[in-house]
C-alpha cells in the first residue's frame, strides 16, 4: 500500500549536471518504491517520468516476478527481495506475475 | 480412465469437506481445519517432487517449482501460527481421506511419462487446486475462528486461485 517517494537530491544530481550539462525536461531523477504484498502489486505511483526508477519491494511471503508484457523488463524477485527498473522511455507498460498470473499493475511514464 | 480418477477424487475431496461439517452437525474445529490446509499443501507439495523429476515441458518443471515454493511459504506460515497460538493440528477424517485419494492419484501420475505426464499432472492440477477452492470457500474459511487462522486462509485462497489460473494456462499451452 505505500508507496514512498525518494528524492536523491544534492551532489550527484548537481555534479552530473556540471559533467553532463542539463538533463532532458521533466527527467529529474526520483525512486518510487512499490510495494507486493497477499498476492498484490501495491498501487502504482502518479507523476511517473523518464529517468525516474521504480523500486520493487516484495514484502510477501512468495516469490514474484515483475514481467513486463512489452518485454522492456522482468524482475524476479524472491520473498523478501527488492529490484529496480529504471524507467528510460516515455510509455504505457503493463506489467504482471509470471507466477501468479492474476496479479497486473501498469506504469504510465510521462517524459 | 484419468478423467474419471481426477473426478473422483474432487468429488471425494468436496465430499469429504462437506462430511466433516456433517459430522454431528459441528463444523471443523480451528485444530482440524489448520491440518486440512496444511495436508491440502502437503499434498500438492509431494505431487510438485514427483514432476520435477518426470516433467518434460520446462514450462511444466517451472510450474511444479511454483508449487513447492509458494505451499512451503503458506505451510511454514500455518505452522509459525500455531506455534504463536500454542494450538496443535488436529488430524481428522477429511486430512485422512484426502491424503489417501492423492496416493492414488500419484501412483496413477507415476505411471505416465513425457507429455503425457505432463499433460494429467496439469490437468490434475487445474482440478485439484478447484476442488481445494471450494473446500477453503464452503467451509474451512467460514469455520474458522481465529482471526489470523481466517486471514491466512483466504491468503491461501488467493494463492489457490493464482495457481489455478497458472495450471489452466499450463493445460492450454500443452495442447
Amino acid at each position: 500500500m505505500t508507496v514512498r517517494l525518494n528524492i536523491l537530491a544534492g551532489g550527484a544530481l548537481a555534479l552530473s549536471v556540471l559533467a553532463f550539462g542539463i538533463p532532458s525536461p521533466g527527467a529529474e531523477p526520483r525512486v518510487h518504491e512499490i510495494v507486493i504484498d497477499k498476492l498484490a502489486f501495491g498501487p502504482a505511483p502518479e507523476a511517473l517520468h523518464v529517468n525516474n526508477t521504480v523500486e520493487w519491494v516484495n514484502a510477501d511471503i512468495f516469490r514474484h516476478t515483475v514481467t513486463a508484457t512489452n518485454g522492456s523488463f522482468d524482475v524476479d524477485l524472491p520473498a523478501g527481495a527488492k529490484g529496480r527498473t529504471i524507467l528510460k522511455r516515455a510509455s504505457v507498460v503493463d506489467y504482471f506475475c509470471r507466477f501468479h498470473p492474476g496479479m497486473k499493475g501498469r506504469l504510465e511514464v510521462a517524459p | 480412465m484419468f478423467r474419471f480418477g481426477t473426478w473422483l477424487f474432487v468429488s471425494i475431496l468436496c465430499f469429504a469437506a462437506a462430511s466433516a461439517m456433517a459430522q454431528g452437525h459441528k463444523p471443523p474445529t480451528d485444530a482440524q481445519i489448520a491440518d486440512i490446509a496444511y495436508t491440502a499443501g502437503q499434498i500438492d507439495i509431494e505431487q510438485a517432487i514427483d514432476a520435477l523429476k518426470k516433467a518434460h515441458n520446462k514450462a511444466v518443471h517451472s510450474y511444479a517449482e511454483e508449487m513447492i515454493r509458494d505451499h512451503l511459504a503458506v505451510n511454514n506460515k500455518i505452522l509459525t501460527l500455531l506455534d504463536k497460538l500454542n494450538v496443535e493440528m488436529e488430524d481428522n477424517d477429511t486430512s485422512k481421506t484426502m491424503y489417501q485419494e492423492a496416493h492414488l492419484k500419484r501412483d496413477e501420475l507415476r505411471a505416465l511419462s513425457g507429455t503425457a505426464f505432463d499433460k494429467a499432472y496439469a490437468e490434475n492440477e487445474v482440478a485439484y487446486h478447484e476442488a481445494v477452492n471450494g473446500a477453503l470457500e464452503s467451509t474451512l474459511i467460514p469455520s474458522a475462528q481465529n482471526p489470523q487462522l481466517k486471514s491466512l486462509l483466504e491468503t491461501g485462497l488467493k494463492l489457490f486461485k493464482e495457481h489455478l489460473k497458472h495450471a489452466e494456462h499450463l493445460v492450454d499451452e500443452l495442447k
